[in-house]
């Protein structure tokens, strides 16, 4: 036969490449690794400071001890993140929560069973929370803002305006269960701190494995099509003011521990930006859809590492703000060109 | 209606309003098992907001649905999936950032007692659909980010996912549109074979050519009602029913008699 015209050519075969095993791993976990990296960063830029006191294990007592809230709040609020939420009331329920906490303690109940409760009943009023954003379709930024004044003035209001002091009230010091000490080569490693990473763990199989932590990310990539392959989208939005409850409780209780049994209406109120940047910097991004706990996890230790390390490093209180801004900066962009899933 | 045994879908008089809007007036329509019905109309005919009541998104403010026999209520995605009634929508309702499994078994999940994932049986699951279809490549593995597939693979994703728990009835929502040729003639395959496997497919296109292919009755909706319903025996052929949706679209009705009087 001879060859006339028309004759198509063979298409180029598709011309993506497949992905390597490295590829696939950094798609996937890319944030995570980069949060990592900047906590190395940000503690080597430190240290070269001056190594003598940063390779010193006995600097880092404080650091350990006042981390954990951070590390609880931001991995529950990768959730809310990711569902393409926010909530601004964490703080008003720290606040609530060691309140409810120590009140609990002053009336005799032992310090597990208060613990447990006042966690249910964070969760209960993260849920409320939730509910009024979800239901009430209002934005999470504006509902979650007004309704953290609401819960910040009823604890007000039901405390007086008052501290609550353990010893003043019952005259003894308490069972500190969450803040004895471990001795680790050097390292004092308060119980609150390996609690936290107990909360990291759970949260990370909650987020990866489990299928509340998967449609959480279905809801916040296209909350529609989620809709519409059967998923309650309203009932998963209220679940992550849930979380957010329970951890804003959990870190109330350890607050008025670390705070040696000292509560004050608004202790939770220094969380909030801190908070919010450890995600941020951890590696979760704005638009919802995909977030890290590991990551999460690393903004929190980066954040808490940066007010001690600064002035370890002997530079003066000042540039705290300073350092902030540049470690925020410079990981939103390293985030924003590496470890994105969608090319 | 002539029909034999129950059909596997009734809808009974369903009026659906949008506020003032009225976007169905009291639409019923019967599918047989086993057929393939072209569902036609125009832009703003109500064909979406049909497609979006079989799939349980839209509630209808009135009128019933029946699935075998059985009136069906509370109506909602979850209700329809569960009745056997799988839709790929014309947006392919897909996760972007996420992979082609996490896509398919969104909604649902393959999970233990505790909740978590059984992720190897979603991957075999996933594997195998996509072979089923021939939704296959070297560069691409049921880890791959739907984000960056190509149209007529979001397509087959979509189409996987609602294979996957062998349902009675699968609706395509303009399953053709924006795809390349050969993508279309992949689509075309995908329903045959669904046919064959004596499943029921409901097919809604903008491509009367493509439609007629395809279907063996048409339910053709005009301005929110039904505006003639029938085997495709009642034409000629394609154009015969172009002729007839013209005449639909100018003059707002068409004669039921023009279906068997060919000109």
């Amino acid at each position: 036969m001879t060859q006339t015209t028309g004759r198509f050519t063979a298409a180029p075969i598709d011309n993506r490449r497949e992905q390597s095993a490295f590829r696939r791993f950094y798609g996937v976990n890319g944030r995570a690794v980069n949060s990592a990296l900047a906590f190395v960063c940000v503690w080597f830029f430190f240290a070269s400071q001056n190594w003598g006191l940063f390779t010193n294990p006995g600097f880092y007592g404080s650091f350990l001890f006042s981390v954990p809230p951070s590390i609880i709040l931001a991995t529950a609020l990768v959730f809310v993140i990711t569902a393409g939420e926010i909530d601004l009331s964490f703080p008003a329920v720290i606040g609530a929560g060691g309140g409810l906490f120590m009140t609990l303690l002053i009336w005799g109940v032992p310090i597990l069973p208060a613990a447990l409760i006042t966690m249910v009943l964070g969760g209960l009023l993260g849920g409320g929370v939730g509910a009024i954003v979800v239901y009430g379709k209002i934005s999470s930024l504006v509902a979650t803002l007004g309704l953290s004044f609401f819960i910040v003035g009823i604890v007000n209001f039901l405390a007086q305006g008052r501290n609550l002091e353990y010893r003043e009230a019952v005259g003894t010091d308490g069972n500190l269960f969450f803040v004895g000490k471990w001795d680790i080569l050097g390292l004092q490693v308060p119980n609150h701190f390996f609690l936290s990473l107990v909360w990291v763990a759970v949260m990370y199989v909650l987020f990866r494995y489990h299928r509340f932590g998967i449609r959480v990310q279905m809801v916040g990539d296209n909350a529609n099509s989620a809709r519409q392959m059967g998923i309650n989208v309203e009932r998963v939005r209220v679940g992550v003011f849930v979380l957010t409850g329970v951890a804003g409780a959990l870190s109330g209780v350890i607050l008025v521990q670390t705070a040696n049994m000292v509560w004050f209406p608004l202790s939770g109120k220094a969380y909030l930006l801190p908070v919010l940047a450890a995600i941020f910097v951890g590696g979760t991004p704005v638009w919802g859809g995909i977030g890290t706990i590991i990551g999460a996890t690393f903004g929190a230790l980066t954040i808490g590492l940066i007010p001690a390390g600064a002035v370890g490093a002997g530079f003066a209180g000042f540039w705290t703000e300073f350092i902030f801004g540049i470690v925020i900066i410079v990981t939103m962009v390293v985030h924003r060109f590496s470890g994105s899933r969608v090319s | 209606m002539a029909d034999s045994g129950t059909p596997i879908i009734e809808l009974r008089n369903i009026v659906k309003r949008f506020g003032s809007v009225e976007a169905l007036t009291g639409v019923s329509m019967k599918v047989s098992k086993g057929e393939v019905m072209g569902l036609l109309g125009d832009n703003g005919a109500g064909k979406s907001t049909l497609v979006k009541t079989l799939a349980g998104v839209d509630a209808p403010t009135f009128g019933e649905i029946w699935v075998n026999g059985t009136r069906r209520d509370p109506w909602n995605p979850l209700a329809a999936r569960n009745a056997g009634i799988e839709t790929v929508f014309q947006d392919r309702a897909l996760a972007p950032q996420h992979s082609i499994v996490a896509n398919i078994f969104m909604g649902r999940e393959i999970i233990n007692a505790l909740g978590l994932i059984d992720g190897r049986r979603q991957i075999e699951e996933a594997n195998r659909l996509m072979r089923e279809i021939g939704f296959t490549s070297k560069v691409f593995s049921p880890h791959s980010i739907v984000g960056n597939l190509s149209g007529g693979e979001r397509q087959g994703v979509a189409i996987a996912r609602a294979l996957y728990n062998k349902a009675d009835v699968i609706v395509l929502d303009e399953p053709t549109t924006a795809l390349s040729l050969t993508e279309t003639q992949k689509v075309f395959r995908f329903v045959e074979a669904v046919k064959a496997s004596g499943r029921t497919v409901i097919f809604i296109g903008h491509n009367i050519y493509h439609v007629w292919d395809i279907s063996d009755r048409f339910f053709v909706i005009d301005r929110g009602r039904e505006a003639f319903e029938g085997p495709k025996s009642a034409f000629d052929g394609a154009d015969h029913l172009i002729h007839m949706m013209r005449e639909l679209a100018e003059t707002g009705h068409a004669h039921a008699a023009s279906m068997r009087q060919p000109d």
